[in-house]
């Protein structure tokens, strides 16, 4: 038949980026080599994943990145210790503020310098905001990976008012380049206070609202339950952080484990759940939403008085060394390592993102599932692709 | 009081008078096509508009609201959009077949409008197998996705048909069954008698909870034939991207877009007919002063009312759920529906031999 030597021709054997795809070669009779991605409604950027079907059956998912590397770890190196946190808001576009902190913290930790309080609590309430903010985004792309569009507006109509908050103090929504090293960069705006309390009340019904349209739906659970199932020790050892990980009981919560700033003085879970499919990681992050809420209350009503931020010099100098920070942002751990000569710039920079380890247990969890499954997973994972890349 | 029926008998008699019959019969032919295509073209305009506006008021916002007044003419802007598009035939593609695809789902559509009565005595032609002739029309729109993931030349096109011919060809046998059981209740196959045979009460109400049954299997089964959420493996865009038709652009996209929403007119005049009583009024027993307010409301008003509403419905649904993994979707007909249709069958059978409706 000359349409299944064509199926088989059509794009696949050879990979958009030159050489041969490993899975397309070897392809045994009546396998289906996909390319998704990198232009795909579900991969939610430029991920392309080369994916082997038996039927509708995944044989083997295989990533192909690069194609939104911008080599932000070099290019920091030729940026002074002020500048380099502005280009991390370009990494994980949904934590942006989550990423600032985590440079901000690892430069602080080179520089020995103490925080005010006052812009601890900011940095936190904007951290919490900003993972709300996250984990709204995702549950309405994750709706519409599973084909139900309507989630999608209900989650933007929250995040927006959070945008809002946000660029009132900011003066941005998306990369706010709000923390800098010794504190945040301005004080908080007069309605800063009033409107988070404003959200916080409506928040708390919306949450519930979340569960009738989706969490509860039976079709939602028989498509999440059983799907994409990760075990403790794969986890572990795919490197998994963030919800993924603590979908699968892996106690993983830098707030808790490592705290930071004001973390070990507000009472917050770290969220757990054991089944490990995407049922379980969904449940993690819609809880999380929760326990952000539950900061924010302490939080808001007790910013201390007092500076923004600490004296720094003008031109920051870290000694010679090596120095490493965490930070639990929306997708997980987010590490800092910063090698230093001494100079004004770093000498080397290293970002761990926590969607990479997330993206490779990707394919060991997705062998066997339907294509329907892929998307559940994929969902479930929250990929930020310029996180991957970077 | 004004009818439907005066304007087609009328015009019959005029033609048959004033021409031989053979004549009369082509002319009879060539108006009763002008006005399925007419037809057909208001219905693709008015039914993706309302598609929009629904899902835009579930999704809280306003919906198109800039091309004519509150964006009435959105549709029609989007068709000249599409007519003067590109007919793209991807290179490799079989040609004759991926060009046929669409007018295979159109002509689909197109036939089962014949034997559909829209109002008292609007009806193209009253066969006497009209259920039974519905039932095998709406399978061939099959064939035409097949043929158009298959000559499309590209993967997600192919696992799009190949779910859809699975999709179909399951949920015609709960879908069937559901009709099957209006007509052992009303005794015949032929639209015009199931219409009369609900006077006095429609079948809904008559046939106690079997008939419920039996429709809302009915509405599972015809959202799963037209290919609609949460049964819309065959596009599934966060999957296969646009499923089927992802290779096709211009007026011919627009074909299949047209055939999806006429699909599902179709379907749920089919089941306002049966179910509903078609353009029959609403009557409650003996409440004399009710009814005869009810007589005055006009037939294809009626018939319209309960399609619509019933379109609404599915379209709700379209906006609400989320999608069903495919070998879920075949357990949901082989393992849930198709026993329950079955036995519920035997139900309405034993109620119509005994006598038990209302």
């Amino acid at each position: 038949m000359y349409r299944e030597t064509k199926i088989l021709n059509v794009d696949s054997k050879v990979s958009p980026i030159g050489g041969d795809l490993e899975g397309a070669v070897g392809a045994d009779e009546g396998e289906l080599v996909i390319n998704v991605g990198p232009q795909h409604p579900a991969t939610h950027g430029v991920l392309h994943l080369v994916i082997t079907l038996q039927g509708e059956t995944i044989q083997k998912v295989e990533p192909h990145l690069g194609y939104i590397h911008r080599s932000i770890e070099k290019m920091c190196e030729s940026l002074s210790y002020r500048q380099f946190i502005y280009v991390t808001s370009r990494m994980d576009y949904l934590s942006a503020h989550i990423n600032n902190h985590g440079c901000a913290l690892c430069v602080e930790k080179g520089l020995q310098l103490e925080i005010p309080p006052r812009a601890q609590v900011i940095r936190v309430l904007m951290d919490e905001l900003t993972r709300i903010a996250s984990h709204e985004l995702w549950w309405g792309a994750m709706a519409m990976d599973l084909g139900a569009f309507t989630p999608f507006f209900y989650a933007f109509r929250e995040r927006e008012t959070i945008n809002d908050i946000m660029e009132e103090t900011c003066g941005a929504r998306l990369t706010m380049n709000y923390m800098v090293p010794g504190g945040v960069m301005y004080d908080i705006h007069p309605n800063f206070q009033k409107r988070v309390k404003d959200f916080i009340q409506l928040f708390n019904n919306k949450i519930d609202e979340y569960d009738d349209l989706v969490t509860n739906n039976i079709i939602f659970q028989n498509r999440t339950k059983g799907v994409g199932i990760l075990s403790a020790a794969d986890a572990i050892s795919y490197g998994c952080t963030g919800p993924v990980a603590r979908g699968s009981g892996v106690t993983c919560d830098i707030r808790k484990l490592y705290p930071y700033e004001v973390y070990d003085k507000v009472a917050f879970d770290e969220i757990i759940e054991t089944a490990g499919d995407s049922y379980a990681r969904y449940l993690v992050r819609i809880k999380e939403l929760r326990q952000s809420v539950r900061i924010i209350e302490q939080l808001i009503d007790n910013i201390p008085d007092g500076d923004f931020q600490a004296k720094t010099k003008a031109v920051l100098k870290l000694p010679r060394g090596e120095f490493y920070s965490r930070i639990e942002t929306a997708r997980g751990e987010f590490g800092v390592y910063i090698v230093s000569e001494g100079g004004t710039t770093p000498y080397r920079i290293k970002f761990r993102s926590p969607g990479f380890s997330n993206l490779s247990a990707l394919d060991h969890m997705s062998r066997g599932s339907k294509i329907g499954d892929l998307m559940a997973i994929m969902g479930t994972l929250d990929l930020v692709i310029p996180d991957i890349d970077r | 009081m004004f009818s439907l029926e005066n304007i087609t008998d009328s015009s019959q008699k005029w033609l048959y008078a004033t021409f031989n019959s053979t004549i009369a019969l082509v002319l009879q032919c060539v108006i009763v096509m002008l006005l399925v295509i007419s037809l057909f073209a208001v219905l693709g305009l008015v039914l993706v508009l309302m598609e929009r506006k629904v899902a835009a008021r579930m999704q809280i916002r306003l919906g198109p609201n800039r091309v004519g007044p509150k964006g009435m003419l959105q549709t029609a802007a989007d068709t000249l959009k599409l007519m003067m598009k590109e007919g793209l035939t991807p290179d490799g593609a079989d040609k004759f077949l991926f060009n046929l695809a669409p007018f295979v789902v159109m002509i689909a559509g197109m036939l089962i409008m014949a034997p559909i009565a829209f109002a008292k005595g609007f009806q193209i032609w009253d066969i006497n197998i009209g259920v039974l002739y519905v039932s095998a029309v709406s399978s061939v729109s099959v064939i035409g996705i097949l043929m158009a993931g298959w000559a499309s030349n590209n993967k997600y096109s192919l696992l799009g048909a190949m779910r859809s011919g699975a999709q179909i060809v399951s949920y015609e046998l709960s879908a069937g069954f559901s009709i099957v059981s209006i007509v052992v209740l009303a005794g015949s196959l032929q639209m015009s008698d199931i219409i009369a045979s609900q006077q006095t009460g429609w079948w809904l109400f008559r046939g106690h909870i079997p008939a419920i049954i039996a429709f809302v299997i009915f509405i599972i089964a015809v959202t799963a034939e037209t290919n609609r959420a949460p049964f819309d493996l065959a596009e599934a865009e966060s999957e296969l991207t646009a499923g089927f038709h992802t290779e096709y652009s211009g007026m011919k996209f627009a074909l299949f877009f047209l055939a999806e929403y006429i699909n599902i007119f179709i379907v749920c005049a089919i089941g306002a007919t049966l179910f509903l009583g078609g353009w029959m009024p609403l009557h409650v027993g003996h409440w004399k002063g009710f009814n005869h307010v009810m007589d005055y409301i006009p037939s294809s008003l009626w018939f319209l009312g309960k399609t619509f509403f019933l379109i609404f419905l599915i379209m709700w649904f379209r906006w609400t759920f989320p999608r069903l993994r495919v070998d879920q979707l075949l357990s949901l007909e082989w393992k849930y529906l198709l026993p329950i249709s079955m036995f519920n069958l035997l139900l309405i059978t034993l109620i119509a031999i005994m006598g038990w409706h209302f």
